[in-house]
């Protein structure tokens, strides 16, 4: 551990309103930690700069993941574990199981949380990519009232957000529309557990009469936000699957992302194995595609 | 229980329970950083930030209150200002220049430990830098020198028969070159030690290491102490691999400076971070070959020139080279061979000792050239090595002959059967015409020499010792350290063996140098082998001593074993005895020509790799392994297929994942997310065969494997790599981006794209 702790603070109100005014009081000064699988490796490498930390563990309302007939409400300090043993969300949301199943170890999966996975907002998260193609929607929370916010407007820039100072990711609900299309999740790390990815695809899609009728395309680690690649799913609806599309879509691909250099990867490699993805997506939804 | 009886148990060879494992699984186990002692300090190390170039300034920043912590630099030394090992270059601390980043330069000491930190990011040191180098290639250039009058730390050459004449008579010439990167050691355990001083008692460490008298040898330099000064205690090892051969001699001499300074112990442990920017990683290296080679694929002569990089201080280099070298012929005969290496300097932190000890590198390239061989010739992998492979009668590239039964042909038979090689080969050929799954099969046939290399285990002079107490009870007295590996329960097992005594009666004593004589280091494959044999020579003569004297019959019950040493003990004092390496009579060794018996034995191997490469993701995995190998006597089986499980999955980690990221002389990837490792979900199923041909040389016929299992997997892989796609690969680690450059290469001469063309 190279941080000090006598140089930190950390307050448990135990309860939502006890969170929310403190950060009311102080805001921005308060960072809400909840499994400390981000906060406590930036805490042990002596790099966490905020020195004030609000648990939100113990917070009962924000552990739930609720049912309803069109969609499903998870607590932001759900963990990675519950949305895996969560039956609703393997059926239906196969996407985001199989990004919690990705993320780090059992214990981080034990420990880390999707709001968590969220408001850390690195580009390279597993959940996000799945998050964008389901169309979740935040709930945000703080002593001034409660905000619904699209999630695809949540990140503005690397690592910034649309959350206030003194507010808190209460939820995030998906809409249950998507049981019936293909969806293909995969992410390239360094190894096969415990890696950040140079890439992660989640990907939705349906076809009717052969032609694309929707299809939703999110990747991770390609840019300083989680992206959709909106301008890929345009020119890709309502056609036919075949080889020159593929070769078009992965120059699409390519022109859509802004893969960097750094200590994990290449741009150049990012950007290959990008379009690789989406052309193994597309030809996974040509031939599973009308029988879904 | 009768000595007939416990002869039919064969403890050796049994798979009884590792004498420290309950304790590890319980978490009973003391390991350094479990240990606290009263009024201890916390140690911290102020490095270096750049690669080379003269202190010109220390500051101590504001905001810290320096009065709370104890200070050392390098005029606090009592004794020499070097980490003594084998050329004495290495300071302990950097006084008027630093030779590579993260040298240590200043020592910090506070009761608190988490005042450290600050304090050592508050002390800022200014340079005038001076031009460095950073690659072998510069290195060799002698346009900047940082070492010695040439950079060269250490060069050897070896000559045997003319290899000039074999030029005209080659049918091909087969050129390559190879390369493999630094790996870090990544043992579970970071480096740490506590020390503590007394006026009376001198020196005392407590540490996570594998050598005490290296440790203890260093202290005294340091210290300016007697012998009987300095005592040093190996704690419970939490993994090792090389990497607390020497380096636990820096921490420790940190620790005790602090000690000596504050009057008070001092603990140092390294976070993961320190532990990876700071300490030794295994020596890159880079192999070119020159093979004559006939019509028949026979290698008919060759050069091969081996270089290594050391980093900025000598340390273990020369000795690294010496074993790289050796083994850079392979296990084939060659006829005629010239074989120049040299270790050249760097300004990184120094190049240390790590499983294979520069075999791993010279073999990788041995091996990755013997299926270019076989290409040039038009023959497989297969037919070219089993033209060339040793024989008894024929010689190694030292001049060694080959004494010992080793049937090289025999390994690769049966080696191809276990991994169905034939029938897989041709259905990969069938398979790989679509999709964009390529898969390969790759082979590599290698050796390990055990124990120290020549006239080495002659000047360690080892010294073992048995004692049985007035209770039964045996203990064994070695300086060999446990990390894992499993020395405690094999020298138990022979001692028991060999004293017809049942395994639980035997003990190991906790190596400390005012306990435990002298065995030499725990290194070179050398323990079961040289040190096992030993124990058993000490073992044998406590039965002796009871039997002459009357005490005991022929055969006995522990029981009786048991009131014999109390007798023994009531009328003559403890009951102990001692034995001493002697070097075998037909072990010749030439330093000076580097000619002779390298090694007291072999160990003789032929791995198999199946692989698959995505063309999507561009990354290979691992979809199988045998791993065959001829290792004498087989102690334990457990552990040693332990021992060749986890050292195939390093070498996995060797050949397909772990690099290290240099910045200017920096590791800057120093944590376990981005220095990447393979898991378990990485890893294919290891399958372990051993041979048991035997050995005169070590216990029961034992021959060294801790070092075996590294040599061989990352040519295997590659090899492998290339059957799958047709592309050759010859630096080590192959990265996901690496193939995916070399692919995208080929692809822009071909126009193709990735995902429909075929690669064949």
């Amino acid at each position: 551990m190279r941080a000090d702790p006598a140089d930190y603070c950390l307050a448990s109100p135990g309860s939502l309103l006890g969170v929310l005014s403190l950060l009311a009081a102080e805001p921005a000064q308060w960072l809400p930690i909840a499994g400390g699988t981000d906060v406590m490796v930036l805490y042990a490498a002596g790099k966490l700069p905020n020195r004030k930390l609000v648990n939100i563990w113990n917070i009962p309302e924000l552990r739930q993941i609720e049912v309803f007939p069109d969609r499903i409400r998870v607590g932001a300090a759900c963990t990675y574990t519950a949305l895996r043993m969560h039956p609703i969300v393997s059926q239906e949301f196969p996407l985001l199981a199989t990004a919690a199943s990705w993320t780090g170890g059992i214990a981080n999966q034990n420990r880390g949380t999707l709001g968590g996975n969220v408001a850390n907002a690195s580009p390279a998260a597993d959940s996000l990519p799945a998050l964008l193609v389901y169309d979740a929607e935040l709930a945000l929370i703080s002593a001034r009232g409660e905000r619904q916010l699209p999630y695809r407007s949540f990140h503005i820039a690397y690592k910034q957000t649309a959350l206030a100072p003194d507010e808190l990711i209460r939820d995030i609900s998906l809409p249950r529309r998507f049981s019936g299309y293909v969806s293909h999740a995969r992410k390239v790390g360094a190894r096969n557990a415990q890696a950040i990815a140079k890439v992660c695809l989640a990907a939705l899609g349906r076809l009717a009469n052969g032609t694309v009728q929707d299809v939703r395309l999110a990747l991770g680690s390609v840019a300083p936000i989680p992206l959709r690649l909106v301008a890929t799913e345009r020119e890709l609806l309502g056609e036919k699957i075949a080889p020159s599309l593929l070769e078009t879509t992965r120059r699409s691909v390519t022109g859509e992302i802004h893969p960097i250099d750094d200590i994990r990867s290449t741009a150049r490699y990012r950007a290959a194995v990008s379009g690789n993805l989406v052309v193994e997506f597309l030809e996974k939804l040509a031939s599973e595609g009308e029988n879904a | 229980m009768t000595l007939a009886k416990l002869q039919e148990h064969h403890i050796v060879g049994a798979p009884v329970p590792r004498k420290e494992g309950r304790d590890k699984v319980t978490g009973a186990a003391r390991y350094v950083d479990d240990m606290v002692l009263p009024g201890m300090l916390y140690g911290a190390t102020v490095r270096s930030t750049i690669a080379r170039g003269k202190i010109r300034k220390i500051t101590y920043g504001p905001g810290i209150p320096w009065e709370e912590f104890v200070t050392v630099t390098a005029k606090d030394i009592p004794g020499k200002n070097c980490i003594a090992l084998i050329l004495d270059d290495q300071p302990c601390l950097a006084e008027e220049t630093v030779n590579h980043p993260e040298e240590p330069t200043l020592l910090l000491a506070h009761a608190d430990r988490h005042k450290l930190r600050k304090a050592v990011e508050a002390i800022s040191i200014e340079y005038e830098p001076l031009p460095a180098v950073h690659t072998m290639a510069e290195s060799e250039q002698q346009s900047t020198i940082i070492w010695g009058s040439d950079n060269i730390f250490k060069s050897y050459l070896i000559e045997k028969g003319d290899v000039e004449a074999v030029w005209k008579e080659a049918a091909y010439i087969v050129e390559g070159e190879y390369s493999t990167g630094a790996q870090e050691q990544l043992y579970i355990e970071n480096n740490g030690v506590i020390a503590s001083f007394d006026r009376e008692k001198g020196v005392t460490v407590w540490g996570s290491l594998q050598c005490p008298y290296y440790v203890h040898k260093a202290l005294m330099a340091l210290c300016g102490l007697p012998e009987e000064k300095v005592r040093v205690v190996q704690m419970e090892t939490g993994g090792a691999f090389g990497g607390k051969e020497e380096f636990p001699s820096m921490i420790a001499a940190h620790a005790t400076l602090l000690a000596i300074k504050s009057g008070r112990p001092v603990k140092i442990v390294y976070d993961r971070m320190e532990d990876m920017a700071a300490t030794t990683k295994r020596h890159p290296s880079r192999t070119r070959h020159r093979t004559a080679v006939g019509k028949d694929g026979k290698i008919l002569g060759g050069e091969i020139e081996f270089t290594i990089d050391g980093g900025a201080y000598s340390t273990l280099s020369s000795v690294v080279l010496s074993r790289g070298t050796i083994h850079a012929g392979g296990p084939y005969y060659w006829p005629s061979v010239r074989i120049r290496a040299k270790a050249v300097a760097t300004n990184s932190p120094p190049h240390g000792a790590f499983r294979g000890f520069g075999a791993p590198q010279s073999l990788f390239a041995m091996e990755r050239h013997m299926d270019r061989i076989a290409q040039v010739v038009g023959t497989s992998p297969i037919e070219v090595r089993g033209r060339n492979f040793l024989k008894p009668g024929q010689t190694t590239t030292t001049q060694q002959t080959i004494r010992e039964e080793i049937g090289l042909d025999h390994l690769l038979s049966r080696a191809l059967k276990l991994s169905d090689y034939h029938a897989k080969k041709a259905r990969f050929a069938r398979e790989n015409k679509y999709g964009v799954l390529k898969k390969g099969i790759g082979i590599a046939a290698f050796l390990h020499g055990a124990g120290f290399t020549g006239s080495g285990e002659r000047y360690l002079n080892s010294l073992v010792g048995v004692q049985a107490g007035a209770d039964g009870s045996v203990r064994v007295l070695v300086s060999s350290a446990e990390f894992g590996q499993g020395t405690n329960t094999v020298l138990c097992q022979i001692a028991a063996e060999a004293l017809g005594l049942p395994y639980e009666n035997v003990v190991i004593a906790q190596p400390d140098t005012t306990v435990v004589p002298n065995s030499g280091p725990t290194v070179a494959s050398r323990t079961a082998m040289i040190v096992g044999k030993l124990v058993q020579s000490a073992a044998i003569s406590i039965r002796q001593t009871l039997t002459k004297t009357g005490l005991l019959g022929d055969e006995y019950t522990p029981e009786q074993f048991r009131v014999a040493c109390r007798e023994y003990i009531a009328a003559h004092g403890p009951l102990k005895a001692y034995a001493r390496y002697e070097a075998p009579a037909d072990i010749y060794w030439d330093d000076e020509h580097y000619r002779g018996e390298a090694y007291a034995a072999f160990a003789w191997a032929v791995y198999v790799a199946e692989v698959t490469v995505d063309l999507a993701t561009y990354s290979v995995t691992v979809d199988d392994f045998v791993a065959l190998q001829e290792v004498g006597k087989v102690l334990h089986p457990v552990l040693a297929a332990g021992q060749i499980t986890g050292g195939v999955a390093q070498a996995i980690g060797f050949a397909l994942y772990e690099k290290v990221v240099w910045q200017n002389g920096r590791m800057v990837n120093n944590q376990m997310t981005n220095y990447i490792m393979p898991t378990s979900a990485d890893l294919p199923p290891i399958r372990v065969f051993f041979e048991e041909i035997g050995n005169v040389h070590g216990a029961h016929g034992a021959k060294g494997i801790g070092e075996l299992p590294m040599d061989g997997p990352a040519p295997a892989i590659l090899n492998a790599v290339e059957d799958a796609i047709g592309v050759r690969f010859n630096s080590i680690p192959l990265l996901p981006e690496d193939l995916f450059e070399a692919l995208s290469a080929q692809s822009l001469d071909s126009k193709a794209s990735f995902s429909t063309r075929e690669i064949r």
